[in-house]
């Protein structure tokens, strides 16, 4: 018994190592898929080892759980790469799923056998509070991706007050339950009002804010299996948490940095709350539009051109236009990089997935700081399905609800083109007075179908 | 009793080694990154396997069962799609 889990203790150690180097190997492209191998290795030596646990007195549970997983996860790998936001959503939520009923489970259990020592109960809590409140907040999550639930913030007097309460009231219930473990009646408390709690967290956040939330809900489901790591004593639970939550940290941060909010914003939850601008209405302002032909003309014409895209983009599923559109100004000798902003999409690096789905080189896509060095060069910024990362109130205008948010600098650009359906402002409902610049060339229409004609007029032997 | 210092040693040590690791990944595979971690992150199948696998407690093989299939299927989803995303990631042919 004791060989035994001597073995199992050194698969957990090498499996722990392979799941660092599996986040080592993820930094760059090259060895990406190194590092997923490592961590699949690492998976396998993990679940093997657990199965030669001592405790196990039958396998038919194991076994039903094991199968029915795999055919509910492999349909949840093979999804649309435009739904890979919700997705991971989903995912977090059957994560924190998992946390919570393992954790639920081992206080019953505990119980019977006898209590749980003060720090065992302490990390319990976590466990199951953490757990809770990340299976409803990515549910909720999802269901806004997913449109299924409303993607605009709801907001009401008191919100944070509410949130906040239901909060320390489940801290508050944890802590008597620290300090008297057998108070059973309390422990269905310290899950549902952290259900409630996950709900109400997500109503006030609208899709623009969802990297942020994400990657943040990403860093709970991570810290809540820390503490099941914690409870489980299981050193090989303990790392892959930390891990998972030290990335969804990092990303959060990221995230909040591009957004301009302050890091507390970010841990309360307290996002989206950026009041309607009041744009005022009776200023007559022009703006220039053109045709599909004419923009095909200036691109054709320019040595540089940077695409901008955003969430739009996606929407309209135009990535594929998008890439013809590369390619063929591309072959024309026209030098075509990408800028992507990091809150760009519903998730972090959304937009490089969708365009390396539709096959553009990855070394086109650029980075927030690259690209804006280079916009005063660039010819041509075509701004596809994005809005308020290229709002030029934000570095000027201090009275703009997104002032000292980072931006992509495309009014540093000779032309700026915009593809945009009609003039209704971005979803912070923030009015960007780039469309009026006299450089800006607005392109009206679907983001598909105008990507489209341009292709269409590129390749039509408009030749030059 | 589970040794506390040790597992704080170990969370800490983690925690910063994760730090370390994921500030050098390319913003570029962010959604991949996230992608892995959430597989990686379902290794909390190991306590629920012990769970569905303990004794006669129906509570326990109850929850223990459910938390295994929500954990696999992140293992096997997770696994899966950040596989797709990465094959996709290509740099451009040498000059045409």
């Amino acid at each position: 018994m004791a060989l035994n889990n001597t073995v199992i203790q050194i698969l957990y150690l090498v499996a722990s190592a392979l799941f660092i180097l599996s986040l080592r190997w993820m930094s760059s492209p090259a060895t990406a898929r190194r590092g997923l191998f490592a961590g699949e290795i690492g998976m396998v030596l993990a679940i093997g080892g657990t199965l030669l646990h001592s405790g196990i007195l039958t396998y038919r549970w194991i076994a039903i759980g094991l199968v029915l997983g795999t055919i509910i996860g492999v349909p949840l790998g093979k999804v649309a790469m435009t739904a890979v936001p919700q997705r991971t959503a989903l995912s977090h939520a059957f994560g924190a799923l998992c946390v919570t009923l393992v954790g639920t489970a081992h206080y019953y259990l505990g119980l019977q056998e006898g209590g749980l020592p003060k720090f065992t109960m302490g990390v319990l809590c976590a466990e199951v509070i953490l757990g809770s409140l990340t299976f409803t907040g990515s549910l909720m999550a999802a269901g806004k991706l997913q449109e299924v639930l409303p993607q605009r913030p709801i907001t009401y007097k008191g919100q944070n007050f509410v949130n906040l309460g239901l909060l320390a009231v489940s801290i508050i219930l944890a802590v008597l339950l620290v300090i008297d473990p057998s108070r059973s009646h309390l422990f269905p408390f310290i899950i549902g009002i952290p259900l409630a709690f996950g709900i109400f967290m997500i109503i006030p956040i609208g899709g623009a804010d969802m990297p942020t939330v994400i990657s943040l809900l990403n860093s709970y489901a991570g810290l809540s299996a820390a503490a099941m790591g914690f409870v489980l004593d299981s050193k090989l639970l303990i790392i892959a948490g930390a891990l998972d939550g030290s990335s969804g940290f990092i990303l959060s941060v990221i995230m909040s940095k591009a957004m301009n909010r302050s890091f507390t914003n970010v841990l309360f939850g307290a996002f989206g709350q950026v009041a309607p601008a009041a744009t005022g209405k009776g200023e007559e302002k022009t703006v220039r539009s053109a045709t599909a032909e004419e923009a095909a003309g200036i691109l054709a014409a320019a040595n540089k051109v940077v695409i901008v895209p955003g969430y739009g983009m996606a929407v309209a599923q135009a990535q594929h236009k998008v890439r013809e559109m590369y390619d063929v100004l591309t072959k024309k000798g026209v030098d075509v990089t990408f800028a992507i902003h990091p809150v760009a999409g519903r998730m972090p690096g959304h937009m490089n997935v969708l365009l390396a789905e539709a096959d553009v080189p990855y070394d086109k896509l650029k980075e927030m700081d690259d690209a804006n060095s280079d916009f005063p060069q660039t010819d041509v910024a075509l701004i596809i399905g994005a809005n308020d990362v290229t709002n030029p109130a934000a570095r000027t205008d201090q009275s703009s609800p997104i002032y000292g948010m980072p931006i992509l600098d495309v009014d540093k650009a000779r032309t700026v083109m915009v593809i945009k359906r009609g003039m209704s402002p971005g979803f912070a409902g923030i009015d960007n007075p780039l469309y009026y610049f006299d450089k800006t060339l607005m392109l009206f229409g679907d983001a598909k179908g105008f990507v489209g004609d341009i292709v269409r007029e590129l390749s039509g032997g408009h030749g030059h | 009793m589970p040794d506390i210092t040790n597992s704080l040693f170990v969370f800490m040590l983690a925690g910063f080694i994760g730090f370390e690791v994921i500030r050098r990944v390319s913003p570029l595979l962010h959604t991949p990154l996230m992608s892995i971690t959430n597989a990686l992150d379902a290794i909390a199948v190991v306590g629920a396997i012990v769970l569905a696998g303990h004794g006669h407690s129906q509570l326990a093989h109850i929850l223990g069962t459910i938390a295994i299939v929500a954990a696999t299927a992140n293992i096997v989803g997770g696994f899966i799609i950040t596989d797709r995303m990465l094959k996709m990631f290509k740099l451009s042919r040498t000059q045409k």
